[in-house]
């Protein structure tokens, strides 16, 4: 007999936490699994370091975050999706904190808010530069009140058993003892995070390898706006680890060699002594990084053995401040870079860091499947259309997380005492066939796993890097097919059951490729630049055209067929997108 | 959240895969750092303590007796023997007052003015506390 | 340090398949100035031998995955430099007190479910509506607790302390700091919730201040000082209803 629940979250982060509390809070009777490859407390939610956006000030107002986030995005967001975004983000952060979060704190004992790019008011909640992990946390402890909510802790999903068009459950091996299981659900919340793994250098953890959005593509729902891809403009060079835009929003300033402020160069702004909102450092992430690789091709950055940088430089900031709002960025330059940053100039580039595109949803989190939910970095709503907005992911994954839990619990209640049909047991066991045929063919490969994933993440930074063209594309695709043959050669030279690792890497590497190609296709379709997608044979944006989502099926060859869905406007009509002037 | 220990995992029941090692603590591994050796050492001072106990329920009942059985008591304890077993408690009690007062400052959070009061002069203050209330009754054993 | 300078890793390793103990494996692997332990094994596991198993994620001491006993001590691999341990070679083991999985992963379900029993969650009489607002908090209130929040669960401390290798049922150092966490947070009203696991024989009373959780711990949350103040608050507790007994509990 198959484990069976009603409902099914896959992935222990802050978005499917806070879709199983609200699954246990919408219907208490409702059996609710967290499904995660990792113990919930080691999901990259962790990672977020800056804050999380909400309007908290009486000078604020849900229509300002609404148009900061969708002329941020490039007028790519769905208007209705934000606007119910902004508006449900102020209750959803301070829920957590009465869930026992440590938000930051003015003196007099209210929440504190900061500065963030793109934002034109200071409504970023922020805790110290440990927001994620402080949201995490707070999350995974406050569910573990939930008793009833059952975990399969370190179990890796390889499949989503659908039947008829509607999802029925899943197939997930045991990490600990290697067992293969059939587990059902009436609804299953997809809350895996996004994919950051298939760049050379990214901010992302090692788990984040795409295995959600594959699985849902793979079982149907289509991938949304996949070729939007966000470079953070500060990583530290070699590890590619975060140096938090609360840095910038603190004063922090980006220097070229020659120590002058670069970005006035790019319609930006001027250079200000304290930073000004929406202008200079406090631009979009996508503008920033864009005018890293202009300043690369004028010959103005640094060279390293790590690749060119430039440097952030916080020494004007004083260690009090750096040590009360900033410490974690202190701390991760002192041991990973060997500077101190109150008297050390930080070297940083570009580096991936998020998924605009994901599986595409409704605003209640439904995705092209029936029975199947998705939020947070693996959805695609879309609130962030052509680029995110610093600190609003956080609130993203708990708004999107909190909705998707609460339609995926009304869609199991209406559809309980529906029993599994017989088409999903034979797929179940048909799924266990393929992993232990899978088991055996790989034994015999002679490709080594590790210099497959290298050759598709370099693929992925020469071709689909910041800057694209059809040619750098269509190499990329052609490279990417070559390497899915590749892959049918992999070798994995474990054949034990007990934690094997070499076997989930081939598993997430096939996951990796799929979302790589649905990247590659995606990108080329789009012939205009916005956002995070530029193309330099198409440099203008087309709202003739591309004012629309791109939408992408799986095909059976490996390749996608893509689609365009119109962008909801409610208000805002699209504009020019203006930093650093009136 | 329901636990997932190894004998309760969720999911259909079946084999939970090999047993996992679990490494036999070696017998001199409280050698290994002092931390450790000092911690044996307070487990060990139980005894003392209890040594020191029964010391004093002794001279009690011989003090109950009478001044010959106290005598008696007197010249027993004199005794090299009773002396160094004696010495060896009074060194663990020491051991533990210091490592008392070493932790006190991290068991006590004592503000002043808003602002957490430094380690070091909670320690001092419990050092100087021990010296006046031996030096008190010291005062009160001599004067007679 | 010259391109080609390497170093060895001598690794345990423990196949439950295939051996009924854990056995010494060694790797050679560059040596370069900007790698970690971890590095040297994602080293191995991509190049040398795939089935090499240990667990990893964020590589920015965050996560927590990645703790083994590196050189005898207990560390996160993604912290510890190789260069910290030139010449060589390297000993990497799983941690301490743990069961071992298969090779450097531990089982740590028994923390899971200690971390439970402890109540980490803000525990009230009343909740508070939404609308009212937070509830406020100032600086200093957050300072009484905001040190023992910084847990990752990285389970370095379990490694370090020998009450929890000599008696498992310790409820242990980060399980009894993260009901500190929320015993000190002003939030919170559960303290009397979580008093019986605590003040048991196999909570705070167990540890005798060893003081290693503290030295291993990678986020200077200081359990030892939490265990040692809720003895404090423990005792003062038993001596008030010693001599009050009808006072309120």
């Amino acid at each position: 007999m198959p484990a069976s629940h009603d409902v099914v979250v896959i992935g222990g982060g802050g978005a499917g936490l806070r879709a199983a509390i609200a699954i246990a809070e919408t219907d208490p009777r409702l059996n609710v699994a967290i499904i995660s490859k990792v113990y919930p407390m080691r999901s990259h939610t962790v990672s977020a370091e800056g804050g999380a956006a909400a309007v908290a000030g009486a000078d604020d107002s849900l229509d300002e975050h609404t148009y900061d986030t969708v002329s941020g995005g490039d007028w790519l967001c769905d208007q209705d999706a934000v606007e119910a975004f902004v508006q449900e983000a102020p209750r959803e952060l301070l829920r957590l904190e009465h869930w026992g979060c440590p938000w930051s704190r003015q003196a007099d004992g209210r929440i504190a808010v900061r500065a963030f790019g793109g934002m034109k008011k200071m409504r970023t909640w922020f805790a110290a530069d440990k927001t994620g992990f402080h949201l995490l946390h707070t999350l995974f402890q406050t569910a573990l009140s939930y008793r009833d909510i059952v975990r399969y802790d370190e179990w890796f999903v390889s499949t989503l058993l659908v039947d008829d068009g509607k999802v029925r459950g899943v197939v997930a091996i045991e990490l600990a003892s290697g067992r293969v299981e059939t587990i059902t659900a009436n609804a299953v919340v997809m809350s895996t995070g996004g994919c950051g793994r298939v760049y050379p250098f990214t901010t992302n953890a090692s788990i984040k390898t795409g295995d959600g959005m594959a699985l849902a593509y793979r079982a149907g729902a289509p991938l949304k706006d996949m070729e939007f891809v966000q470079y953070h403009p500060t990583g530290l060079p070699f590890t590619g680890i975060l140096i938090t835009e609360a840095a910038r929003a603190e004063g922090g300033r980006l220097l070229n060699k020659d120590g002058y402020r670069y970005l006035q160069d790019y319609d930006l702004g001027k250079p200000e002594p304290v930073p000004v909102a929406r202008s200079m450092e406090l631009g979009p992430r996508d503008r920033l990084s864009q005018a890293f690789v202009h300043e690369l091709d004028k010959g103005r950055t640094t060279p390293t053995p790590h690749g060119p940088v430039v440097h952030l430089d916080l020494r004007h900031l004083g260690a009090e401040l750096i040590d009360s709002k900033l410490p974690f960025v202190r701390e991760l330059c002192l041991k990973y870079q060997n500077l101190d940053p109150v008297t050390e100039l930080i070297p940083v580039r570009p580096v991936v860091h998020y998924m605009m595109g994901g599986i595409h949803t409704d605003i209640h989190g439904a995705t092209g499947l029936d029975g199947l939910y998705a939020a947070g970095e693996v959805a695609c709503v879309s609130i962030n259309g052509a680029n995110r907005l610093g600190s609003n992911s956080l609130p993203e994954l708990l708004v999107f997380g909190a909705r998707a839990g609460r339609a995926a619990a009304e869609y199991a209640a209406a559809t309980a005492g529906t029993g599994p049909g017989a088409a999903v047991v034979a797929q179940a066991r048909d799924e266990q066939r393929r992993l232990e045929r899978l088991v055996a063919h790989h034994a015999e490969g002679r490709e080594r796993i590790a210099d497959i994933r290298t050759a598709m993440q370099d693929t992925m930074e020469s071709g689909a890097g910041i800057y694209r063209d059809r040619e750098s594309l269509a190499k990329a695709a052609e490279t990417l097919l070559h390497l899915r043959e590749r892959y049918g050669r992999a070798a994995v030279g474990d054949h034990s059951r007990t934690f094997n690792t070499d076997l989930i890497a081939l598993l997430e590497l096939g996951c990796m490729l799929d979302v790589s190609t649905s990247i590659v296709h995606s990108a080329l379709s789009r012939g205009e630049s916005r956002g995070a997608h530029q193309r330099t044979d198409f440099p203008a944006r087309d709202d003739e055209r591309y004012l629309a989502h791109s939408l992408i099926h799986h095909e059976p060859d490996g390749t996608g067929r893509v689609e365009y869905l119109p962008v909801t406007i409610t208000r805002w009509a699209p504009g020019e997108r203006v930093y650093g002037r009136q | 959240m329901s636990r997932t220990p190894a004998s309760r995992r969720p999911g259909p029941a079946g084999g939970s895969g090999p047993t996992p090692y679990r490494k036999p603590v070696p017998i001199f591994w409280w050698l290994r750092r002092r931390a450790y050796l000092v911690f044996v050492l307070r487990e060990l001072s139980g005894v003392f303590i209890a040594w020191f106990v029964v010391f004093l329920l002794l001279m009690a009942g011989a003090i109950a007796e009478g001044s010959d059985a106290y005598e008696q008591f007197r010249d027993w304890s004199g005794q090299w023997s009773v002396v160094l077993l004696n010495v060896i408690a009074l060194l663990f009690v020491l051991l533990h007052t210091l490592t008392w007062f070493g932790l006190a400052p991290r068991a006590m959070a004592v503000r002043l003015r808003g602002r957490r009061v430094r380690p070091g002069p909670i320690v001092a203050t419990h050092y100087l506390l021990w010296a006046l209330l031996t030096a008190a009754v010291a005062w009160l054993i001599l004067k007679g | 340090m010259p391109e080609n300078d390497r170093i060895t890793l001598r690794v345990a390793r423990y196949r439950p398949e295939q051996e009924m103990e854990p056995t010494w494996q060694s790797y050679e692997v560059p040596l370069r100035k900007e790698w970690t332990v971890l590095d040297g094994l994602n080293h191995v596991k991509d190049h040398l031998d795939g089935t090499l198993s240990y667990r990893w994620s964020c590589r920015m001491g965050i996560c927590g995955s990645c703790g083994m006993t590196v050189n005898g001590e207990p560390q996160l691999t993604c912290s510890a430099f190789l260069t910290d341990f030139a010449p060589g070679p390297v000993r990497v083991e799983p941690l301490a007190n743990f069961p071992v999985v298969r090779d450097l992963v531990v089982e740590i379900d028994d923390f899971m479910n200690k971390l439970t029993e402890v109540k980490p969650w803000i525990i009230r009489a009343e909740d508070k509506p939404l609308d009212e607002g937070e509830f406020p908090q100032t600086p200093e209130e957050m300072d009484a607790y905001k040190q023992y929040s910084m847990c990752i669960n990285c389970m370095l401390c379990y490694a370090a302390c020998p009450v929890y290798a000599l008696d498992p049922d310790f409820v242990g150092p980060a399980a009894i700091a993260l009901a500190q966490r929320y015993n000190l947070d002003s939030r919170d009203e559960g303290s009397a919730d979580r008093r019986d696991v605590l003040s048991s024989a196999a909570g705070v009373w167990a540890c005798t201040l060893v003081g290693e959780c503290t030295t291993a711990c990678p986020k200077g949350v200081d359990p030892a000082g939490a265990i040692q103040r809720y003895k404090l608050t423990a005792a003062t507790r038993s001596l008030k209803d010693l001599l009050w007994p009808w006072g309120q509990r």
